[in-house]
């Protein structure tokens, strides 16, 4: 079986992330319920005239994927496998309204094309010409696992050299203030830096795009190995303590063979309670770092966290931002990463240093 | 990795029948479930016909035993049953007894619920329950709790008209990895005023019964359905002294990259989806004894897929039929439900009519099987080909 590799990454996000020289060197402490992501200049990337006609989902994949290629230095992939969980939101929105606001008459289809759920895939497709395997998966917040699963799965296989991963999700209005309604946004304003004391119900939505080249063979520059992916559809919180040990063990790791613990706690009183399951208890004295402060919460922000911990492995450093606790590592040798939402959907993924 | 993987359970609900049983025998009768459309108010009824499953979503909580505050989109809900069928197939009494997972997929998902209450959820909290499951995901999830599946690989595909296809191409590579012994798979949607006017506004949308391969073909009838397969390991089968129904035997899927919506002209994409999957399955284009076409009755699909057919069969394309005048196009679910009816094809060694062919296309020289034809088949091929080029074929066989 070979090994599989993270060759490059790219990351749109509410940070500034999109420029792989930089390691959030500047950090914006946003205040809001609902972000947006720091845009590069899609002009770089894509011509004005397509641009123009692409949802913002579209753009930030086809973007990012052109960066994570570019730093992997190759010019096209053997496969393209992408997560979502609502695909291009707007245009999704955009049909619906028009449809029941002229009683669907005088309809176009562009905003109904753009709305499937596999466009920015078949979109980063057409734009290399990659014939290659395109999956979309869009289950909820594994959706990117499920993508990064079924990478490492050919990779190891040797069905796949090269395959691009990514994790994308666009913020719609109408999806932001019926989200609102239901009070899985905050009703209050929050400030990035006093998420996780916040104390209060909701997260804080945004959006983003991270992209992966994933290969079997280790290139110069590459950031970490990707040891496992495991996803889970329910876990209780007492369940949770028994999962992460099964997968330990599988891995043959113990729990001080984590040099870091990544956890997507999002700030929501109802739900982070999971993640301090892990931290104030087998992972008490592991250093402990969070991303969902600087990205916000969507369904794809663990491939946010991804990034964070391959950056971190390639760094061999820890930005101060990111801390949760004050323990320290001299080494960033293996990193797990435990996400969940909602208290579903979670999962484990393991990097290695490489 | 070239081992078969063993189906040993299935489920359907369609436009043709509640059950497997029902479906079979409305294919080898050439009845179709293409109608008028009764059950979503669209000013376009007169304009479309669809294949419309009869049940009414009241019927179908009541089938599962849903109180009333229950949030299931009709995609979960179809997709439930459906599922709850493939398993009590294949006799699973304890889901816990081998590492058991969950692959679907969807391309509606609880659209028909979101278009129904978009503006209203603004003002009425007793709808506001179906907000959280507009998500694709969120179908998935319903039907494995009705399945008993927990703390378990449980995900979504959404690849357009391919996605079943490439739910039962990742199940059966979780299972040949290792990582699980049993794989429920497959895919369900809904029609939706969304999908509808969707289809309508690309022109694709026929105003009488399809016709797939036929000269005068006019467009698709969408079609609402949910079908779902059990995939095993060989040590599950074993171990369990389990009866087989049929093994999937190849898979392959590629990328047309040629237009968002549009298939190439000369099937590039579909090309390489059926040699990928003859290379998996280890079989020459001769093995091949059947073909269920995606053949949608579009003046594009058709075109481009007989093209890739000549172009891995040359001369001597085997038989080949659409069954999609017998249930419309039920999108994300299609693969799914074709691969319930190639597994039922291998069964009773029979081909369905691709009802409606009259006339054949002046490009090529490519004529439909039209009659139900009894014929010895050991491995059935299903094409599942969709918008964004994804392309998928599945090779079914009877021997591992």
């Amino acid at each position: 079986m070979s090994k599989v590799y993270i060759s490059s990454v790219a990351s749109i996000s509410s940070q500034r992330t999109f420029d792989n020289s930089e390691f959030l060197d500047e950090i914006i402490d946003h205040d809001d319920t609902v972000l947006s992501v720091v845009d590069p200049n899609y002009k770089d990337y894509i011509p004005p005239a397509a641009a123009r006609r692409m949802a913002k989902g579209i753009k930030m994949g086809v973007v990012a994927s052109k960066i994570a290629l570019q730093e992997a230095e190759l010019e096209n992939v053997d496969a393209i496998i992408t997560g979502t969980g609502l695909g291009c939101t707007v245009d999704s929105e955009k049909f619906v309204s028009a449809l029941i606001d002229n009683d669907e008459q005088y309809l176009t289809p562009t905003s109904f094309i753009q709305s499937t759920h596999n466009t920015v895939g078949g979109q980063i497709a057409l734009g290399l010409g990659c014939k290659g395997y395109n999956f979309t998966y869009v289950h909820a917040s594994i959706s990117f696992e499920s993508a990064l699963l079924d990478a490492q799965l050919q990779l190891e296989n040797d069905e796949a050299s090269t395959i691009l991963v990514g994790g994308v999700d666009e913020s719609g209005d109408h999806t932001v203030k019926i989200h609102r309604l239901i009070n899985h946004i905050k009703k209050e304003k929050v400030k990035s830096s006093s998420l996780f004391k916040s104390k209060t119900k909701g997260a804080v939505f945004s959006e983003g795009a991270n992209f992966f080249v994933l290969s079997n063979s280790k290139k110069n520059g590459a950031y970490a190995e990707l040891g496992a992916v495991a996803t889970y559809n329910t876990l209780a919180k007492e369940d949770l303590n028994e999962a992460l040990t099964v997968f330990l063990k599988e891995n043959h790791l113990d729990i001080d063979d984590i040099d870091i613990l990544v956890m997507g706690n999002n700030g929501d009183v109802a739900f982070d309670g999971w993640y301090h399951e892990l931290s104030d208890g087998s992972f008490k004295n592991t250093p402990q770092v969070a991303f969902k402060h600087l990205c916000g919460e969507f369904y794809t922000a663990s491939a946010f966290g991804t990034w964070l911990a391959a950056k971190m492995i390639k760094a061999q450093r820890v930005p101060e931002i990111v801390k949760l606790n004050k323990e320290a590592t001299t080494q960033i040798n293996t990193v797990l990463l435990y996400n969940q939402y909602r208290g579903e959907n979670h999962s484990f993924t393991l990097l290695h240093k490489c | 990795m070239n081992k078969g993987i063993a189906i040993t359970g299935m489920g359907i609900i369609s436009a043709i029948g509640n059950n497997v049983e029902e479906n079979y025998s409305a294919l080898i009768s050439g009845k179709t479930g293409v109608s008028k459309i009764s059950q979503i108010a669209t000013i376009h009824k007169n304009a479309i016909k669809v294949g419309e499953i009869d049940l009414t979503n009241e019927q179908l909580e009541a089938q599962l035993g849903l109180t009333p505050d229950n949030n299931y989109s009709r995609t979960a809900l179809l997709g439930a049953i459906a599922a709850k069928q493939a398993v009590a197939n294949a006799q699973i009494t304890n889901m816990k007894d081998y590492r058991t997972g969950l692959v679907s997929s969807t391309s509606v998902g609880g659209m028909d619920m979101t278009e129904k209450y978009f503006y209203q959820y603004l003002e009425d909290e007793a709808v506001q329950k179906y907000i959280d499951g507009h998500h694709a995901g969120d179908s998935t999830q319903k039907i494995a709790q009705q399945l008993g599946i927990d703390k378990s690989l449980v995900t979504t595909i959404s690849t357009a008209c391919s996605s079943a296809a490439n739910a039962i191409m990742f199940g059966a590579r979780l299972i040949k990895s290792g990582k699980l012994d049993r794989v429920i798979v497959g895919g369900s949607d809904c029609l939706s005023k969304f999908t509808i006017n969707g289809f309508k506004t690309l022109m694709i949308l026929s105003d009488t019964d399809n016709t797939p391969f036929d000269e005068n073909r006019k467009g698709l009838n969408l079609g609402e359905a949910a079908a779902f397969l059990v995939l095993e390991s060989d040590e599950a089968v074993r171990a369990g002294n389990k009866k087989v129904l049929a093994y999937v035997k190849g898979y392959g899927n590629a990328n047309d990259a040629h237009h968002q919506t549009a298939s190439s002209e000369n099937g590039d994409g579909a090309t390489l989806a059926m040699e990928k999957a003859l290379k998996v399955a280890g079989m020459q284009p001769e093995d091949i004894d059947y073909i269920n076409a995606h053949g949608t009755a579009t003046a594009n699909n058709d075109l481009s897929e007989g093209r890739a057919f000549q172009r891995i069969f040359g001369h001597k394309t085997p038989d080949f039929s659409s069954t999609k005048p017998y249930t419309g196009h039920t999108l994300a679910a299609a693969g799914g439900i074709e691969a319930v009816y190639a597994v039922l094809a291998l069964q009773n060694n029979t081909i369905y009519p691709n009802l409606n062919f009259e006339t054949p296309m002046k490009e090529f020289n490519l004529v439909p099987q039209t009659q139900t034809k009894e014929k010895e088949l050991n491995t059935v091929l299903s094409n599942s080909l969709g918008f964004g080029g994804n392309c998928s074929t599945v090779i079914f066989s009877k021997k591992p």
